[in-house]
């Protein structure tokens, strides 16, 4: 088990590097410097002496992978990749291309709002689409089951962003229960919290209640389930015990995941409420092709999966003793 | 089957009620109530708030507050005129011959060789307080070489204990001029500006020598290792202007300075009213280039020091700026003569009184549209924009076309004010293209044909509710050279209708018989093959579909096929420099009121293609650009509205640009806001506005009243709805179990 | 002259698919039972039913061709080097044959079947006088859902809609069932060295959080790609065929980042499987891995396959509508749901509301995903043995 773990941490090098290859591929051959530089000095007045001038200052004029002016060492020293992104390996995110800003305190400040979201979401909605699946399954082939599961396709046809629209209509407009959109820190954030958390289980709700009902059908019908309510085992004990235990795989796989992207916020729920979450600075930096800030959140964000993808063979292990962690 | 729901709702109820007063949709804290504040948004973080560098309006939304150069526009007169800020009075030139003889004001051009501009400061203005200023007990700055440890638990500028503050000097004026030279700052002005200011390019070449020089040499200290960025971070390099001659710029003494120019320049005194010229002490660039700070993110792009109205409290981009009353403000009083009609309109009650009024602006992030407007409406915002969809819940267009309040926006109290705003929306031809381009006369038949084609007037109906001025020319209604009525319209897209006293755009038949002129009956070409242009643009927003298919549709009226090449903002300015374009849409807002400003933009010598300017359509006629070198340096005589008319002819026949037109911009504020006439100049004007704090706390009361009466509703049902699903529970757990 | 878009042979394909199945659901027995069981469950079939009816649509929006340009007296043009000219649009089958609500515009909103405008207008009567009220319409009543802010007919931009959302929903997974089950098998049976392969593939891949990889993908291949609208000739190769296709390259993107869903499901599933008894018993025999796998691991984890499938047709669907929201969606000349719901979001701040665009793209996305889950379900329930005993 711990040289599991081991062995997986030491994957996450390769993993990095891979990451790490073909943004620079992307971000610096695809989409070249002079084109940031355009568009972030703005729309009046540029010269090309600006753009030679701020990509001096950023240290894009050098070349990606090979520096051929330099000599011995300095000829791999002197490059985008290893001064852009060698550096990201002791979690140095260097500046923001746009304002210039240290990206590293940006993302400590803003991992806060993020998680003050995504956390009660994450929980809540497991929390809700578990007990209404369970629900469900109980109830298979009745009415009570059709029309769940009619009203879990109609809700997971409806796109998010109408949940979102819809839920400020009514709930912020009309019914005037809650600000529309916005932050506060510490307890005052509460009030701006209920909104979006709201609209996010909702929103996911028609997808998992369905998934997870499939996961527990599947379950239900598989034989030792016969055989344990064939002995006679009481239909609760029966569902709770043996077939929510034995669901819990496709269940963690989906889950565990997940986690450590609590952190990472939610791109269009943080955008729509003026969330100031790790989300909404990853969607301004697309908008604003800021690749510094880019680059690092894919940096982070592969980094997150691979403490997910630890997590989940982890609670493998601790549900199901059958599966061998080599 | 409701549990988890309605607990979180029942939860979210309560919380609401602990936390927020009896308004549960008030977003601010219960202790802001009845406070003197002005609550505004903003739609996207300022990407720089250093005076040397920022150059868009919603940064100097708050820069203007801050920062003060020294001049500025009356707030209420018009035309736009320029009054003292900081300085005694607005300089007047004073030019002289290549001897150094002084000249009459009307000295013909070519024989100034320098142009003096001599600018005296009042005395005892203050600059806020700030830990840069900070003394210790000797006198030395206080927060000089800071380490981390000394910055433990500052993460802004208000953690800093001690701060303190010292009298404007005119070397600060200067110190910041050096600065828009220097290459670290990246002005986006340096260049307009070096063809003025004497020296201004020697100064800035040896600046950027000197910190090339800077980093090979600790390039080679460091060897291999060196990385540059991470090595700037730590040690940030501040170069000293004073090892360089800058002969552009004189002190006199400390509340005396001088700006020298090259030549004659009329336009410049607009500049000095423009952020790029306010005051910069030389100890808060050093406080501020310092690693550490550097590393917390507290520079002066972030956190800027004046002496203006106001100054920075909360710098939080990402979710509020807050700006408090500067309390060593010297005071300034409200202008006591305006306009016309601004009696009536109350603009002058205050007159005399000083300012600033409000304790507080508040800044909100609020980048969606919907949520802006919405807490505009339940008076959670102060002031509010309207946009293209909130328009008919707003305003409505009387029969004359007159905007007015809807019936709802007035039973609120709402007020609206409108103004023309001194820029352009064209569409532009790539005059060096082979088929839309050149000067022949089938060429501009083409150009004419397509220009009477787009149809503004619908476009402003459909786009833009009407709230734009369709253009005749480059030139704003508001900038000298504007001409009104018969005599201003464009005569090759216009015909002008005497009864109705208005311009009638020309038939597409008209278009149509113009097209077959140059060359193209039917949209055909000779060898009878379809005429396609392609269309550059970078509208790539959600609302950009209507709008590009109306080009479509409108041009398919004349047989030409509009290929539409929409791309991020990034390409299409690289297209632009490539020349790889045919028709093209863009924008300008003008810098300042003068018509030079716009004709700029199609002056040979500025060709986007050949020379990297900003005329854009590559737009070359030498009769053109002789009389604007001409008319630039004039004053705003009759013999220069001449030359300006003869211009516009000029352009009016080649038809280099579609004209499009001018924006409208509609502000609408709430009834406890005072003060509000919209000025397209002057961007300081937070000063001026009073608000009532208490009336506007009533009616957020009357407007917030919750509304729990569905929600009980709703919670009911459910718990009635989950009854008979319990009982069927229970039966069944005392059945026996079928899969 | 026929065009043929990359997307088109997506459509193509799934139409050679569906007929594929009918003839092999009359040949085989182990599927033939399946669909005997798909037919006695009516809302299925109704389901069945709708689906190529879509299909159908996006069928005719997929053939296209370019007409020759004639001249004022109808003769066919050509060119100085004698070939003939034909028009840069591409017009569809679907296109012709709706002509009319095509052509048929109007100036701005109007309601459903409204005879005026929604948006009053300043009119001048014939004597003068100048009042502010809604003009009359220039089709008035034929506009069944009414028209958005350009004045084209909503009706005519959903039915667009429909060829877009076929082929993201279908298109991205076609590209990635292959690919899922191939890796997601061999790396949870083999584990060891195939599973760290397999797993730093997956997991390079899709560490990078997939809207920022879709976003600098998209930014690369659907750039200059065809969105629509006109077709110029750099475009067209062997005179037919468009490759650059930004829809394409959209379904590439988005397959290749709900690929390591896939596939990761399939890899835990197979790791719980390969322990199972029947399993364990083959091998104690002696059979060969790629026969086990082949038998005993893909039937089984077909029912993952299939729930993902159907879970992820809408899901992509929608999601179109999200990348739309980001500006990296489907270009705007290209009919799309995403695109329709992203304007009525604006749509809906306006008093009096404007709802039909929203509505219209509400009802024919849910025409679709509605039938396709319950088509779905039919299937998995047909093909899973152990369900279908029920």
């Amino acid at each position: 088990m711990l040289a599991y773990i081991i062995r997986r941490v030491l994957y996450a090098f390769p993993i990095i590097m891979g990451v790490n290859l073909l943004t620079t591929v992307l971000f610096f051959y695809v989409n070249t410097p002079d084109d940031m530089a355009r568009k972030i000095l703005g729309e009046k007045n540029i010269t090309q002496e600006a753009i030679e001038n701020w990509k001096r200052d950023r240290g894009y004029d050098l070349p990606v992978f090979i520096n051929t002016e330099e000599k011995g060492l300095a000829m791999i020293t002197q490059t985008i990749f290893f001064q852009k992104s060698l550096p990201l390996l002791w979690f140095d995110f260097g500046r923001s291309d746009r304002n210039n800003i240290d990206i590293g305190r940006e993302i400590q400040k803003r991992m806060w709002p993020s998680l003050s979201i995504s956390l009660p979401m994450f929980i809540i909605g497991i929390m809700a689409n578990l007990t209404f699946a369970m629900l469900i399954a109980f109830y298979r082939g009745t009415y009570l089951d059709i029309w769940g599961v009619v009203l879990c396709v109609i809700m997971m046809s409806i796109s998010t962003l109408f949940y979102i629209i819809g839920g400020q209509y009514l709930l912020g407009k009309v019914l005037k229960l809650f600000p529309i959109s916005g932050y506060d820190t510490g307890i005052y954030s509460i009030k701006f919290i209920i909104l979006p958390v709201i609209i996010g289980v909702i929103s996911t709700m028609g997808v998992g209640i369905r998934f997870y009902r499939t996961v527990f059908l599947e379950e239900i019908n598989k034989d030792y389930i016969r055989t344990a309510s064939a002995k006679g085992l009481s239909e609760t004990r029966v569902l709770f015990k043996h077939a929510l235990k034995n669901a819990m795989i496709p269940v963690l796989t989906n889950v565990v995941v997940s986690i450590p992207f609590l952190f990472y916020g939610s791109l269009i729920m943080e955008a729509f409420f003026a969330i100031p979450g790790l989300g909404s600075f990853t969607i301004d930096a697309i908008q604003a092709q800021d690749f510094a800030i880019v680059r690092s959140m894919v940096y982070l964000g592969s980094i997150l999966y691979i403490v997910g993808l630890i997590l989940t063979d982890i609670s493998y292990t601790l549900v199901d003793p059958r599966i061998r962690l080599e | 089957m409701p549990h988890p729901l309605s607990r979180v709702l029942a939860l979210g109820i309560f919380l609401v009620f602990f936390t927020g007063g009896c308004i549960p949709n008030n977003p601010y804290r219960p202790s802001e109530r009845g406070k003197n504040i002005f609550y505004t948004s903003f739609d996207e973080p300022p990407k720089h708030l250093d005076p040397a560098r920022s150059y868009s309006s919603n940064e100097y939304d708050f820069i203007a507050q801050i920062y003060e150069p020294p001049l500025q526009y009356h707030y209420l007169k018009r035309p736009y005129e320029l009054i003292p800020l900081t300085a005694e009075s607005v300089p007047v030139p004073v030019y002289l011959d290549k001897n150094n003889n002084v000249l009459p004001p009307d000295a013909p051009p070519d024989r100034i060789h320098r142009a003096i501009y001599e600018i005296r400061i009042k005395r005892g203005i203050m600059y806020q307080n700030h830990p840069a200023f900070a003394k210790d007990k000797d006198g030395r700055p206080l927060y000089m070489d800071l380490t981390d440890d000394d910055l433990d638990g500052i993460e802004e500028i208000k953690d800093f204990p001690f701060t303190g503050t010292r009298e404007l000097r005119a070397d600060d004026y200067i110190y910041q001029i050096m600065r828009l030279a220097d290459p670290l700052n990246h002005s986006p002005i340096l260049s307009i500006l070096e063809k003025y200011i004497l020296g201004l390019r020697e100064f800035a070449d040896a600046l950027k020598k000197e910190l090339e020089e800077i980093r090979k040499e600790r390039r080679k200290r460091a060897g291999a290792a060196y990385n540059q960025l991470l090595d700037e971070r730590r040690n940030p390099i501040v170069l000293d202007y004073r090892k360089f001659p800058l002969p552009g710029v004189e002190k006199v003494d400390d509340y005396t300075f001088r700006i020298i120019l090259k030549t004659k320049y009329p336009q410049f005194v607009y500049w000095l009213a423009m952020p790029f010229f306010s005051p910069v002490p030389e100890e808060v660039v050093r406080f501020y280039k310092q690693g550490p700070l550097e590393e917390r993110n507290i520079t002066i792009d972030r956190f800027p020091v004046g002496t203006g109205p106001f100054r920075m409290e909360t710098y939080n981009p990402n979710m509020e700026i807050v700006l408090v009353r500067n309390e060593n403000f010297r005071g300034e009083r409200y202008p006591e003569e305006g306009e016309p009609g601004d009696m009536e309109k109350g603009l002058l009650e205050d007159a005399g009184k000083e300012m600033p009024f409000i304790d507080r602006i508040v800044f909100k992030l609020e980048k969606e549209a919907i949520p802006r407007w919405n807490k505009f409406l339940q008076g959670y915002y102060d002031s509010s924009g309207i946009t293209s969809d909130s328009f008919d819940q707003a305003v409505t267009l009387s029969a004359e076309g007159k905007a007015e309040l809807t019936d709802f926006m007035k039973e609120k109290g709402i007020r609206l004010v409108t103004a023309v705003r001194p820029s352009t929306y064209y569409m532009g031809f790539n005059m060096l293209d082979d088929v839309v381009g050149g000067y022949t006369d089938e060429k501009k038949k083409l150009r004419q044909a397509i220009s009477i084609a787009l149809d503004y007037e619908e476009f402003i109906d459909i786009f833009n509710n009407g709230r734009g001025i369709p253009a005749m020319s480059p030139i704003p209604p508001g900038i000298f050279g504007y001409l009104k009525g018969k005599e201003g319209i464009n005569p090759f897209v216009y015909t002008w209708d005497e009864k109705k006293k208005k311009p009638v755009r020309k038939g597409i038949e008209e278009a149509r018989r113009l097209l077959a002129e140059a060359g193209y009956p039917g949209g055909r070409d000779r060898s009878g093959r379809p005429l396609v242009i392609t269309f550059d643009n970078a509208w790539t927003g959600v609302d950009a579909k209507p709008i590009i298919n109306w080009f479509i549709k409108r041009l398919k009226l004349l047989g030409i096929q509009l290929e539409n090449r929409t791309t991020d903002y990034n390409r299409f300015q690289e297209k632009m420099l490539k020349g790889n374009f045919q028709l093209f849409s863009w924008g300008w807002n003008a810098d300042y009121p003068d018509p030079e400003n716009f004709f700029f933009l199609l002056v040979g010598a500025n060709s986007k293609v050949k020379f990297m300017g900003e005329n854009a359509a590559n737009y070359s006629n030498p009769e053109f650009d002789r009389l604007f070198r001409l008319m630039e340096n004039m004053d705003n005589t009759p013999e220069r509205l001449e030359i300006i008319r003869k211009m516009i002819r000029i352009l009016q026949e080649d038809a280099p640009w579609v004209w499009g037109y001018h924006p409208v911009s509609f502000g609408l504020f709430h009834q406890w806001v005072r003060n509000t006439k919209p000025n397209a100049m002057a961007n300081n004007t937070m000063k001026y506005i009073r608000i009532d704090a208490k009336l506007r706390e009533m009616k957020r009361m009357e407007w917030n009243r919750p509304n729990f009466m569905p929600l009980i509703v709703v919670l009911v049902v459910l718990v009635v709805g989950s009854i008979p699903a319990v009982i069927s529970v229970r039966r069944r757990l005392s059945g026996s179990f079928t899969p | 002259m026929p065009v043929v878009l990359s997307t088109d042979l997506i459509v193509y394909f799934l139409v050679l698919l569906i007929i594929y199945c009918a003839f092999a659901v009359r040949k085989e027995g182990y599927l033939s039972i399946a669909w005997h069981q798909i037919r006695t469950n009516k809302l299925a079939m109704v389901s069945m039913f709708i689906l190529f009816l879509y299909i159908g649509v996006a069928l005719l929006d997929s053939i296209r061709w370019r007409d020759v340009v004639l001249d004022s007296e109808g003769r066919v043009m050509h060119k100085e080097d004698g070939s003939v000219i034909y028009s840069p649009q591409a017009l569809s089958l679907l296109d012709r044959l709706l002509h009319d609500m095509r052509v048929n515009t109007e100036k701005t909103f109007s309601a459903p079947l409204a005879t005026h405008l929604y948006v009053k207008e300043t009119i001048e009567l014939p004597d003068g006088t100048r009042i502010r009220d809604y003009p009359p319409l220039k089709y008035p009543g034929t506009h069944l859902l009414g028209t958005d802010k350009v004045g084209n007919d909503v009706l005519f931009s959903a039915i667009k809609g429909i060829r877009t959302g076929i082929v993201i929903g279908t298109g991205t997974t076609i590209i990635i069932i292959p690919f899922a089950i191939l890796f997601g098998v061999l790396a949870g049976f083999y584990g060891g060295v195939v599973d760290d392969i397999i797993q730093y593939i997956y997991t390079t891949l899709s560490s990078i959080p997939s809207v920022l990889l879709i976003v600098a993908f998209m930014l690369i291949f659907g750039e200059r790609g065809y969105q629509g609208g006109l077709i110029t000739e750099e475009d067209i190769f062997f005179k037919i065929f468009v490759p650059n296709d930004r829809l394409f390259w959209l379904c590439v993107i988005m397959g290749i980042t709900s690929w390591t869903d896939l596939c990761r499901l399939l890899r835990g599933e197979t790791l719980k499987l390969r322990e199972m008894d029947y399993v364990q018993a083959a091998r104690a025999f002696g059979v060969s891995s790629l026969r086990i796998i082949y038998r005993h691991i893909v039937p089984n984890v077909m029912h993952i396959v299939l729930i993902t499938f159907v879970l992820q047709f809408s899901g992509l669907v929608l999601a179109e509508a999200i990348l739309s929201y980001i500006g990296i969606g489907v270009g705007p000349e290209m009919g799309s749901w995403g695109n329709m719901i992203n304007t009525a979001r604006l749509e809906l701040s306006r008093e009096p509301i404007v709802w039909w665009n929203l509505f219209a793209a509400f009802i024919f996305m849910f025409g679709l995903v509605l039938p396709a889950n319950i088509f779905g379900d039919a299937v998995r329930d047909a093909l899973d043995p152990r369900l279908r005993v029920r």
